[in-house]
């Protein structure tokens, strides 16, 4: 190619040129950076040489260099040298590497100053222009104040082409040496009415910049801009100082007027689209800083309006999107001009362009009236079906949700259409909205109680609906709309059709793959709808045949007796895999649900009423507060408000040691909403200020609508006649099953109204059959469109002699936090016997079932110390207590304290059983299943999980295994490692053969050969636990896994490397996971003859039963079902979900053991771990 | 005021890089490329202005733009300059550019980025707007040239090899681009890029 015969040349040294360096570049695309290193190191070299010409080439090519991003900062000294040369060319060259490089940092710059004046006083004008145009680049505060007086004598050269450069650099000048500013003015509006229109307008340029930064100072010019205004043809100039105008405005009305009409001739007579634009802006401008007074605004407004649409019809993308960005203005102070031309805008979300569309979208917002809120929003909910890309749609949804809540939902007539509408939108897919949703569908809930029915229905169908549950739901967060879809149902589950069902939609086990706070309401909700299923069974049974009249028991009629009792058993069914969650919120209400009903169930078996008690803990009615409701609170006599609290803290000390008489327990919980509020309302002055000033800024683009208020005051559109819907267009869009009916609906029901005013009658039954109005005080609607249903609170207008808020004994108030305010009455009925460790957690509860209540006192020892390891009590140990940690009961375990969390949180633990044991010898029969509660005297002894896995001088490892249920099919193993050698060890690496069954879980991106590093250093004697995640393939057989620990042992002399090979044995009772049935459902179970059974009978045992038992709860993960003398039904299940029931008969001296188990295999291995585990006791 | 002009071709290789405000180079290259993956994303009809936000100089300032064939000419402009009118700025800047290298193409911008800068300094000085009248831009532009020509120039020929390269066998698909009254001629230049 020609290309590489140039290439020839280029190799030259001194001799390429900036061109040359261009197809340098271009030559080697692939080692770029190397050629451009090789060229700074040529130029470098050229920099060097005396001549100036090579110099100011080499600076030239530096300058392109900056342009791709090399820093050239380092050749500023050269730059200033070419700046310096006498001849044109090289200077123009320095001067513009200079602007491109220089700045305030440079050190260098200041060697610039007597160059630069040198070359402003040149006799050759592009000498000087030169020099002005880079200084306006680089110009410094320094240079700026050694050169002010040379420019200002240059604003006056006899040539324009230096003067508009003098005039426009002096900004740049009066920015870094404000001092300048005075002097220069007069000159500088002398240049206002200069002869030659581009220094003319580079003054123009330069103060509207002035004025844009502090518009006051520049109000005295107000006249000569007018003057330039009506005489200059120059539509830059006319631009400069309309916008100019639009800032000044603001400030003297009086000039606003008087802009009124030379701007609407100009809008008249222009032909440039910029010019009228601008001056449309201005006109806003004025008219909002006008506000009112003169009459003949509307003909301003109209013609503003009317340009603007024809600025919108435009095929110009740009004027489109202008035209928007203006309307959008007009709408806050004139939103009745504007919403005539709904149509265009509703047009415009059709565009192609999306910044078009969100313009339009905007404008909406503040269109939307009662009578067209169902329209728009219909016509919004097609886009939404047609809109590509979810950024767009989610601005939709944002938008529709938006347009219908503002202003306390001043438009929404008809609120079954609005949860329609909500419904609808949980259809979307890949929203991430789905909190916006729920929060709305909340709110409209719980604050319109006519609704509730409605709403309560299409809960139970939401949570009905399977496409919520799915994975990509989760994944967007859609599956929010859940959380209130249950809330709501549970909430108001009296309006419920079918309890049952809704209960069983909640308890599938589906759902706790769902996020936990959401798992957490269905757990609380299902209990109230447990409640609500027991209560209608409850009024309906004391004398079924004559049923009271009311809806309930018509509803109760389908029920059958046992309605209650089946709900209670599916609770007790699928509440245990809640308990089992890893959330603890979902733990700890799964906890107190599932032993509410059981006490429910039991106390519902003897015949006890158990409905009235059990919806106390839900009674009580939701009242939203007002905002300002605090305000209404009356100060308590004697409270002063403004007084310290606490004296603010002195200087002297003297003060600070005086008792803390003065602390007062009730003042800060008054004290403090005060003052927040106070801080509120100074806030809120404030913010009003800034938008007053931004509304009257023209320049503030950004468009924030909030216009609900100004909509308020503006005139009834009563005359507005209202268009009847022509039925022949198909009303049923497809996409819009549900809600579009009631656009139908709404037009009938306004009819009705309408040809009720027409008779002149004012009764307002249809009102009163529809819902409440109380409360409502929303603003006397000036339409004839009364809302089919009312919102009920919410204005800060609340009548003054309100009762105070919060009255201690309301136990329903913070509407927005249900879930806090329900969980603390579960809590004290019920033993808090609940764990923390959720692995632990059942074990723990079923052994502190099967167990005595334990030897306070040596334990309690044990916990008032702050580490947990100076003393083990020894002697009778609980086996309640089987593991707050079992590698504390190993003998050498516990020499050095740990500070490992977990132990912490298993004394918190330890502590609350401990309590709740207290509690419950306080309050008489324990509340649960209640099987084993006989005290027994002998003590069990301890017990560990742990065994021993391998040791050698340095180190000991023991390790213990459990099943998640959480996790699929996986193990944990917790290794505990205890160092014996004086080393400290590190480096800590396991590795272990996978087997095809048994797989370590390793970080992400290591191979299946790597160890995994243990997370810890090891200093001699102390012991720390590192767990690893083992994934299992099948659990029918157990197995061992080959491994090594590889670490490093260092101390003083030096360090070694060290192995310790290990044998990991998992048992198939390693594989099993405590879970607690109950006697039905493990009847139910042993009944579907799905499992296999096999027998196993050990001699010899003297061991007392209990304790027997203890030790298969213990070892092999079972939960004890129910204990009938000396025969006991256990239950367990494998992480991959067998079943596994246990039929455990003592007699005398022998132990038989019948295994019932889903599968033959798992069934065989687990007889030879019972057996041995029987064979020890 | 005007905070930046940027000039970067269909792949986001910048021919012109303008800042009025001291940018160090890394972000000014970031700013370029940041600039060039949110203008490369919008059709050529719809509309050319962007919101810039974060970008640069925060929610005041925006992005107006215009694509010519292989080039984009950026804006990134202040409140108080009105959006039609920097569109008929870059407007004027292109015709100039036109008018002084005869039919303009990416070519002329790549290989005389300094001459470009120099029309640049007659359109626009320290951000501000100092003259768009084409004519008054063009005769000044000229005098300078001839001043330079009277000096002997930067180095000897530099015209020449341009011209070279030029003619050698550059794909010849003219692009007819519609600026206003104008027509400039711009061939694809992809396999150089």
């Amino acid at each position: 190619m020609a290309l590489k015969m140039v290439k020839g040349s280029i190799d030259r040294m001194f001799d390429k040129n900036l061109q040359d360096l261009v197809r340098g570049i271009r030559n080697h695309k692939e080692d770029e950076a190397k050629y451009i290193s090789q060229c700074i190191d040529e130029i470098k070299q050229e920099l060097r040489q005396d001549s100036l010409a090579v110099k100011a080439n080499a600076v030239c090519k530096l300058t392109y260099l900056q342009m791709l991003g090399y820093d050239i900062s380092w050749a500023a000294f050269n730059i200033i040298e070419v700046m310096s040369a006498s001849k044109f060319t090289f200077k123009r060259v320095g001067y513009l590497a200079a602007s491109q490089c220089f700045h305030e940092g440079t050190d260098v710059i200041m060697l610039t100053t007597n160059q630069i004046r040198k070359d402003l006083s040149s006799p050759s004008q592009y000498d000087t222009g030169v020099a002005l145009t880079g200084l306006s680049c680089f110009v410094t505060p320094d240079l700026a104040r050694d050169l002010a007086n040379d420019i200002m004598t240059l604003m006056s050269h006899t040539k324009p082409y230096i003067r508009k450069k003098a005039v426009l650099i002096m900004y740049k000048v009066f920015l870094k040496y404000p001092e300048s500013l005075r002097p220069a003015f007069p000159r500088l509006k002398e240049k206002l009415e200069d002869p030659d229109p581009g220094v003319q307008s580079a003054a123009v340029n330069v103060i509207c910049e002035l004025a844009r930064r502090n518009p006051k100072n520049y109000l005295s010019l107000a006249p000569l801009f007018f003057k330039l205004m009506t005489s200059s043809t120059n539509n830059w100039v006319l631009i400069k100082i309309i916008k100019l105008f639009g800032a000044l405005t603001p400030l003297e009305p009086r000039l606003g007027k008087k802009l009124i009409e030379p701007l609407t001739n100009l809008i008249h007579s222009t032909s440039a689209m910029s010019l009228l634009y601008e001056c449309v802006n201005t006109v806003i401008a004025v008219l909002i800083s006008l506000s009112s007074g003169m009459p003949n605004h509307s003909a301003s407004i109209q013609l503003c309006v009317q340009k603007l649409r024809i600025l919108i019809e435009d095929s110009d993308q740009n004027l489109k999107y202008l035209g928007l960005l203006a309307m959008s203005k007009i709408l806050r102070t004139h939103p009745k001009s504007v919403q005539a031309h709904k149509d265009l805008v509703l047009q415009c979300l059709d565009d192609k362009d999306e910044s078009i569309r969100l313009r339009a979208l905007d404008l909406l917002y503040g269109m939307v009236s009662k009578k067209n809120l169902m329209e728009i929003v219909k016509q919004l909910l097609q886009h939404v079906d047609k809109a590509e890309g979810t950024a767009y749609r989610d601005e939709l949804l944002t938008k529709i949700i938006a347009i219908c809540s503002q202003g306390n939902y001043q438009h929404v007539t008809n609120f079954q259409w609005y949860i329609s509408i909500l419904v609808e939108l949980t259809r979307l897919e890949g929203t991430r909205h789905g909190h916006l949703i729920a929060a709305q569908m909340l709110d409209v809930a719980i604050r319109v109680k006519a609704i509730r029915a409605f709403a309560v229905a299409q809960m139970a169908a939401l949570l009905d609906s399977a496409p919520l549950l799915a994975s990509g739901a989760r994944r967007n967060g859609i599956c929010e709309v859940l959380y209130a879809a249950a809330w709501i149902c549970g909430e108001f589950s009296e309006h419920l059709q079918e309890p049952q069902q809704t209960l069983a939609a909640m308890l599938r086990p589906r759902v706790s793959a769902l996020p936990g706070h959401i798992q957490a309401v269905y757990v609380q909700n299902a209990l109230k709808l447990y409640t609500a299923v027991l209560q209608r069974q409850e009024q309906a049974a004391p004398d079924p045949q004559d049923a009271p009249p009311d809806a309930d028991a018509d509803a109760d009629a389908a029920d059958a007796p046992g309605a209650a009792q089946e709900a209670a058993q599916l609770l007790l069914e699928r509440l245990p895999q809640f308990v089992q969650s890893a959330d603890l919120e979902v733990q700890e209400r799964a906890s107190c649900v599932l032993q509410l009903v059981r006490q429910a169930q039991k106390l519902q078996a003897r015949g006890v009423p158990v409905a009235a008690e059990l919806s106390a803990l839900f009674a009580g009615e939701l009242n939203p507060v007002a905002p300002k409701a605090q305000k209404k609170v009356p100060v308590p006599e004697g409270l002063d408000l403004d007084a310290w609290i606490n004296e603010p803290p002195s200087d002297s000390e003297a003060e600070d040691e005086r008792p803390r008489a003065m602390f007062q327990e009730d003042e800060p919980r008054h004290a403090r909403p005060k003052a927040q509020e106070a801080d509120d309302e100074e806030l809120a002055r404030r913010r009003e200020a800034r938008r007053q000033e931004q509304a009257n800024n023209p320049f503030y683009i950004k468009s924030c609508p909030s216009p609900q208020k100004l909509y308020q005051d503006a005139p009834g559109v009563d005359h507005i006649p209202v268009v009847c819907i022509d039925l022949s267009v198909p009303l049923r869009v497809p996409g819009l099953p549900a809600s579009e009916q009631y656009v139908k609906l709404e037009e009938e029901r306004r009819h009705r109204q309408r040809a009720e005013k027409g008779g002149r009658k004012h009764r307002k039954k249809d009102k009163a059959g529809r819902g409440g109005r109380r409360g409502g005080s929303l603003p006397d609607s000036d339409e004839d469109i009364a809302p089919a249903q009312r919102v009920d609170i919410v204005t800060e207008e609340m009548p003054e002699r309100h009762r105070p808020v919060a009255p201690p004994k309301s136990p329903k108030k913070e509407a927005a936090a249900p879930k806090e305010r329900k969980s603390k009455k579960p809590k004290k009925e019920k033993g808090r016997g609940r764990d923390r460790d959720r692995d632990r957690k059942a074990q723990a509860l079923d052994l502190w079932l099967c167990s005595t209540p334990p030897a306070e006192p040596a334990e309690s020892t044990a916990l008032g110390t702050p580490s947990l390891d100076t003393e083990v009590p020894t002697a009778p140990q609980q086996p309640s207590e089987p593991c707050p940690d079992e590698g504390d009961r190993e003998p050498e375990a516990h020499k050095k304290p740990h500070k490992r969390k977990k132990q912490r949180q298993e004394k918190e633990r330890s502590g609350r059983d401990k309590k709740s044991r207290k509690k419950r010898a306080e309050d008489g029969p324990p509340l649960g299943t209640g099987a084993l509660e006989e005290a027994e005297e002998e003590p069990l002894p301890p017990m560990s999980s742990y065994a021993l896995l391998a040791e050698n001088d340095f180190v000991r490892m023991t390790y213990e295994v459990r099943g998640s249920l959480q996790g699929g099919s996986q193990v944990t193993v917790s290794l505990v490692l205890e160092n014996l050698s004086s080393h400290v060890l590190k480096s800590l690496e396991l590795g272990v053969l996978d087997s095809l069954n048994a797989r370590l879980a390793r970080p992400p991106g290591a191979s299946a050969h790597d160890g995994v590093p243990v997370p810890f250093q090891l200093p001699p004697g102390v012991s720390n636990e590192a767990q690893f995640v083992f994934s299992i393939q099948s659990v029918l057989t157990a197995q061992k896994l080959k491994g090594t620990l590889s670490f490093i042992a260092k101390n003083d002399e030096g360090s070694t490397h060290e192995k310790l090979d290990f044998k990991l044995a998992f048992t198939c009772s390693s594989y099993l996971v405590t879970t607690p049935c109950y006697s039905d459902a493990f009847a139910k179970l042993l009944e579907s003859g799905d499992l296999t059974g096999s027998c196993v009978k050990v001699d010899g045992i003297t061991m007392t039963f209990r304790n027997v038992l203890a030790k298969i709860c213990f070892h092999h993960r079972f939960s004890v079902v129910e204990r009938v003398g000396s025969c006991a039904s256990m239950y367990s299940r494998s992480i991959q979900g067998h079943h596994v029931c246990l039929l455990v008969k003592q007699a005398e001296q022998s132990v038989s053991v019948d295994v019932k188990c889903a599968d033959a295999t798992l069934l065989g291995s687990l007889l030879d771990e019972l057996r041995a585990t029987l064979s020890a006791c | 005021m005007i905070l930046a002009i940027l000039v970067f071709n269909n792949h986001g290789k910048p021919r012109l890089v303008r800042f009025y405000q001291h940018f160090p180079e890394e972000i000014q290259q970031q700013i370029v490329r940041e600039t060039f993956h949110l203008v490369l994303k919008r059709d050529d009809n719809i509309c050319n202005f962007l919101e810039s936000g974060s970008l640069i100089g925060g929610s005041d300032y925006k992005l107006i733009y215009r694509h010519y064939a292989t080039l984009y000419f950026v804006f990134c402009v202040d409140s108080s300059e009105s959006e039609l009118g920097i569109l008929d700025l870059i407007q004027v800047f292109v015709e100039t550019l036109d008018k002084c290298f005869e039919n303009v193409c990416e070519l002329d911008l790549i290989f005389h980025m300094d001459k470009v800068h120099f029309i640049l300094q007659e359109v626009v000085m320290g951000g501000m707007v100092l003259e768009t009248n084409m004519n008054e831009i063009v005769a000044q532009m000229e005098a300078q040239n001839r001043l330079e020509k009277s000096e002997g120039g930067l180095s000897a020929a530099p015209a020449r090899a341009v011209s070279a390269v030029k003619n050698i066998n550059l794909p010849e698909i003219p692009r007819n681009i519609n600026i206003g009254d104008l027509n400039i001629k711009v061939p694809n230049l992809s396999q150089f890029v």
